[in-house]
């Protein structure tokens, strides 16, 4: 199947979303695979609009019959955008795949996670973007060996392309990994009331472990945190090896972005909050006293 | 001007979702509906923008749905909240995102909006593919999980969430622009507003008469519900969570 990998890269890494999305197109039988990162070819005006006709002349002139990219909300934007220039057909935020016969089925899920949908794409090119967590990424030094697709040869006609401007990308600095990426998530919910102590609790919690720091919408909507640590249906979805739910009751929005974490703990005031229902461990618990000791206890 | 806003009729996120035993779809028996709670955000930016921007020049919102008859009570909490007047477009058919998006095209053609306000995704099928699918139809610049919308420069200055953080874009009008949760809260409507739109038009156009030329791209062969199988150990004390977490 000739198929083009969509890739994001980090300053001059690609990302590891984009190497779970490169596992999930090997896995293909017959995989014929070429990457495409549009911003590395096409950096100057990073919008979906441009980005998505640069993936159509190529799906159109190199007939490639799948693209597949993480979904992420750059895959989400552009990718879809894609899709629509060619037809329409596309699968959002695969899980698992298997073959019935010929019949490629996908599974996806729906209603913030309490569904899982299995789906067929009736058309090619089929556009399918896989969730991150439920694909063991490749090595990176696969990648090389990989052939990235010549823009050069592409013959992109900008002139039937809208031109939505890009102006400004405010993006946290920050020394911790991105909680897609981290294998020990710590995450704090309602129960935090600053952004002085988020930084400190659930902060220094993740700093101890070698962790990210993540959030849920709670917090994100009070101006706590920033919008891209925002874990759920609608934020990212994670399943990291440890994730530590501190002072999160568990909306079932939340917990779409990070029930599928190997080990799930959670620190809660309520014993009856739902968070429990999905974790592993818990501790009925003020994380204001809690995490201060675990922190020492970590540091000593 | 006018603004285009999409409504679609999705169930209560306050309840528990079950599937059909034979895992032919949802059980909807005893379901309750509500408006997509990102078409709600749409619609509450689309009056916003009515009340800061309007002048002589009159802002018209259009509320638009594409299914069932049933539509009509998720078209009236649009027209209650203030929609100007709204737009059924009935059909039973089974229908994907792409079918939806060429339905709302077709509408696009008829009504020439300026702008196209859409919830970012639906909460039933999780897609977020709909906003994105129309704009490529219609080839029209599109500005995704907004967060913040405001009149200058070429057209609209969005504010985007994305993974890495807050974009700024541009983009001229007309296009297509997707809420994201933190772009408004919703009003509620009050109760002489609900009065008043049950008076409020609402044009019915049978699917068949757009003559929409798309097919359904993705089918949904069976679903099955995701329980939690963990159960919760829990501690007694903070030390046997430290014994837990230490690497």
């Amino acid at each position: 199947m000739k198929t083009l990998v969509i890739t994001e890269s980090d300053e001059s890494d690609i990302r590891l979303g984009s190497l779970s999305a490169i596992a999930f197109a090997q896995s293909l039988p017959e995989a014929q695979l070429d990457t495409l990162c549009v911003a590395d070819v096409f950096g100057e005006n990073p919008t979906a609009d441009s980005h998505a006709a640069v993936i159509a002349a190529a799906v159109n002139q190199k007939s490639y019959e799948l693209v597949v990219a993480a979904a992420t909300t750059y895959a989400k934007d552009v990718v879809a955008r894609a899709a629509g220039l060619c037809g329409g057909s596309m699968a959002s935020d695969v899980i698992s795949h298997r073959f019935d016969g010929d019949q490629l089925l996908l599974d996806r899920p729906m209603f913030a996670g309490a569904v899982t949908a299995t789906v067929t794409l009736s058309s090619i090119p089929r556009f399918i973007t896989v969730r991150a967590s439920a694909y063991n990424p490749v090595e990176r030094s696969i990648v090389d060996n990989l052939n990235s697709l010549d823009t050069e040869s592409l013959d992109v006609d900008y002139s039937d392309v809208p031109c939505a401007h890009w102006k400004s990308l405010a993006s946290r600095a920050s020394h911790r990994p991105d909680v897609t990426e981290a294998k020990i998530v710590v995450s704090g919910g309602r129960a935090f009331k600053s952004t002085e102590d988020f930084e400190r609790l659930v902060g220094g919690l993740a700093d101890g472990l070698g962790g990210a720091a993540g959030s849920s919408r709670a917090l994100v909507d009070a101006g706590i945190t920033p919008n891209d640590l925002q874990v759920g249906q609608t934020g990212k979805i994670v399943a990291p090896d440890i994730y530590i739910a501190l002072g999160i009751s568990g909306a079932v929005q939340h917990l779409a972005g990070m029930k599928n974490s190997k080990t799930i703990i959670a620190v809660n005031t309520d014993p009856d909050a739902p968070i429990f229902s999905v974790a592993d461990f818990g501790l009925v618990g003020d994380v204001y006293e809690v995490v201060p000791q675990l922190i020492a206890e970590l540091n000593g | 001007m006018k603004i285009l806003v999409t409504c679609k009729r999705v169930p209560d996120t306050d309840q528990k979702i079950h599937v059909k035993e034979d895992g032919g779809g949802i059980d909807d028996s005893n379901l309750a509906y509500v408006l997509n709670p990102f078409d709600a955000i749409a619609v509450e930016e689309a009056l916003r923008i009515r009340e800061e921007y309007q002048t002589n020049d009159e802002i018209q919102i259009v509320a638009v749905g594409v299914g069932v008859a049933d539509y009509e009570s998720e078209l009236r909490t649009a027209l209650a909240m203030g929609a100007d007047r709204a737009i059924l477009v009935e059909s039973t058919a089974i229908m994907d995102p792409w079918t939806v998006a060429n339905t709302i095209a077709a509408v696009v053609a008829r009504e020439s909006p300026d702008l196209v306000l859409m919830g970012k995704q639906a909460v039933d099928d999780d897609a977020n593919q709909t906003g994105q699918f129309l704009a490529a139809l219609l080839q029209w610049p599109q500005a995704t999980f907004a967060s913040n919308i405001r009149f200058g420069g070429l057209g609209l200055q969005v504010a985007r969430e994305t993974d890495q953080g807050i974009e700024e874009i541009e983009v001229p009008l007309p296009a297509v622009v997707t809420a994201d949760l933190r772009l408004n809260e919703p009003r509620y409507a009050s109760l002489p507003s609900i009065l008043k739109a049950r008076k409020k038009e609402i044009e019915i156009i049978a699917h068949a008469d757009l003559q929409v030329d798309a097919d359904p791209k993705l089918e949904v062969l069976s679903m099955k519900s995701e329980i939690s199988q963990r159960s919760c150990v829990m501690l007694d004390n903070v030390n046997s969570l430290i014994e837990i977490i230490r690497p």
